[in-house]
């Protein structure tokens, strides 16, 4: 996927934050969102491998094998920081102290299914601590492209691929449209600039109800 | 009471084959490396190893998949060894893969004498098929039981000689629930002090922890570009 696209669903990601927030980020994509958080925001990244409050690691620095994010990437401590352990920071997840999870995804369903950790017949990984955060999370953000590399619809009717977690996920953010998943199903919020509905949903296996108050993507301004 | 030993070698002299093992740490982080290495030098087999990772080629976890060593992996994430890979899908290696939430609590729940534990994690997917569900207040849960083990391994910053052990930033990890949950912990310090460590400030109480030493070469690199 281009930079431009992962830049656009990075930025566009980044407006979930508010201030004070607890956030945890899934590897791949999400990651990137910790290097957008404007300056005035306050928040704690959780890494589920046991630190509260992770940081960005600069090339001039060091790395201290001992301070690494759950990507296992050299991080830092932020100030008001606080170390634990797994367990711990599963607490956390589970018992529903994380505000905010942003993950990547292979598909998203209709209801909100979230399928992000295994494809049958390629070698299994393991889930790692998607699951938890499926379940834990006060709300539950998925930042991927919109379609796969040869150009499938990942939000889907109902989801294929083994789950990760029922009825995960609250809302969709692609380099295409921020998508709500409600009880009245899939709502489009927002659209990328100079695309249209048709193309979206030309893109989404899915029955999409269009918000009347659909808005434009501001911080997607290039041309993807 | 002194817990104290010479050294790695000394401390897994008991361990036979077939054993099972808590390894602690988080990728290469927090990974008693000098344990893995006196298990690899003595080749003890058919072990079934309880880890969140399956170590890298040839470093940690990896060493022992290496020497064909592991009979079965407990573990949460398992995506950064080759070799690891190849002998799952030619039989030679069982593995049983946990929500990484699960996998802490399970153990934490086996040092703490709990029979088992309702989690909503993981319900309706893969992780729940042929376990006991229930629902409260409409929520969901699986149930699931403790996770033991014949001998932890244990990475720690400092001990004392009774036992008590204090950990350094994310070298934590699982290190603390695994010292409580096998029949025989064992415990790597990077430094062992002279003094007792401030009892206000312990991580693992000592009585945890049958025998510690200090290691020594610590290598422990955790690189994520590493192709």
């Amino acid at each position: 996927m281009g930079d431009a696209k992962r830049e656009c669903i990075v930025k566009r990601a980044v407006l979930e934050l508010h201030d004070g927030i607890y956030v945890t980020l899934g590897i791949g994509l999400p990651t990137l969102i910790a290097r957008y958080v404007p300056p005035g925001l306050n928040s704690f990244f959780l890494s589920e491998n046991g630190l509260l409050g992770t940081g960005l690691h600069s090339a001039e620095q060091d790395p201290d094998p001992d301070l690494i994010n759950a990507a296992k990437e050299p991080a830092t401590a932020v100030r008001g920081a606080c170390f634990v352990s797994s367990d711990e920071a599963f607490a956390m997840i589970r018992g529903g102290h994380i505000d905010l999870a942003i993950l990547g995804a292979m598909e998203v369903d209709e209801k909100g299914n979230l399928a992000n950790w295994m494809v049958p017949g390629r070698m299994v990984k393991g889930m790692g601590g998607a699951m938890d955060l499926a379940v834990g999370a006060k709300r539950l953000v998925v930042a991927m492209e919109h379609t796969t590399r040869e150009g499938k619809p990942k939000i889907v009717r109902h989801c294929s691929l083994p789950l990760t977690g029922l009825a995960a996920v609250d809302r969709i953010i692609t380099e295409m449209a921020v998508i709500d998943v409600t009880s009245a199903g899939l709502v489009l919020r927002e659209i990328a600039p100079r695309l249209t509905v048709d193309e979206v949903r030309r893109n989404t296996d899915a029955e999409l109800v269009v918000d009347k108050d659909l808005k434009i993507i501001e911080v997607c301004s290039e041309p993807l | 009471m002194i817990k104290t030993v010479s050294g790695a070698h000394e401390a897994i002299e008991k361990i036979q084959d077939g054993a099972s093992i808590m390894i602690g740490g988080f990728g290469l982080c927090g990974t008693p490396e000098n344990l893995i290495r006196a298990l690899h030098e003595k080749g003890t087999r058919d072990l079934t190893i309880i880890s969140n990772n399956g170590g890298i080629d040839g470093l940690g976890i990896g060493l022992l998949i290496g020497q064909r060593q592991v009979r079965k992996m407990i573990a949460s994430f398992v995506g950064e060894n080759r070799l690891f890979e190849e002998l799952v899908l030619k039989g030679e290696l069982e593995i049983e893969l946990l929500p990484q939430g699960t996998f802490a609590e399970r153990i934490r729940a086996g040092g703490a004498g709990l029979g088992a534990f309702f989690t909503p994690t993981g319900y309706g997917t893969i992780s729940a098929e042929g376990k006991e569900t229930r629902a409260w207040n409409g929520r969901h849960y699986v149930l699931e039981l403790p996770l033991r083990a014949d001998f932890a391994f244990v990475k720690a910053w400092k001990g004392d000689r009774h036992g008590n052990l204090v950990y350094r930033k994310t070298a934590r990890n699982f290190n603390p629930v695994m010292a409580t949950a096998a029949d025989v912990t064992i415990a790597e310090v990077e430094h062992l002090e002279p003094e007792e460590l401030d009892p206000n400030f312990i991580h693992t109480p000592g009585i945890y922890v049958k025998t510690l030493f200090q290691g020594s070469g610590y290598q422990n690199r955790d690189t994520l570009n590493r192709e």
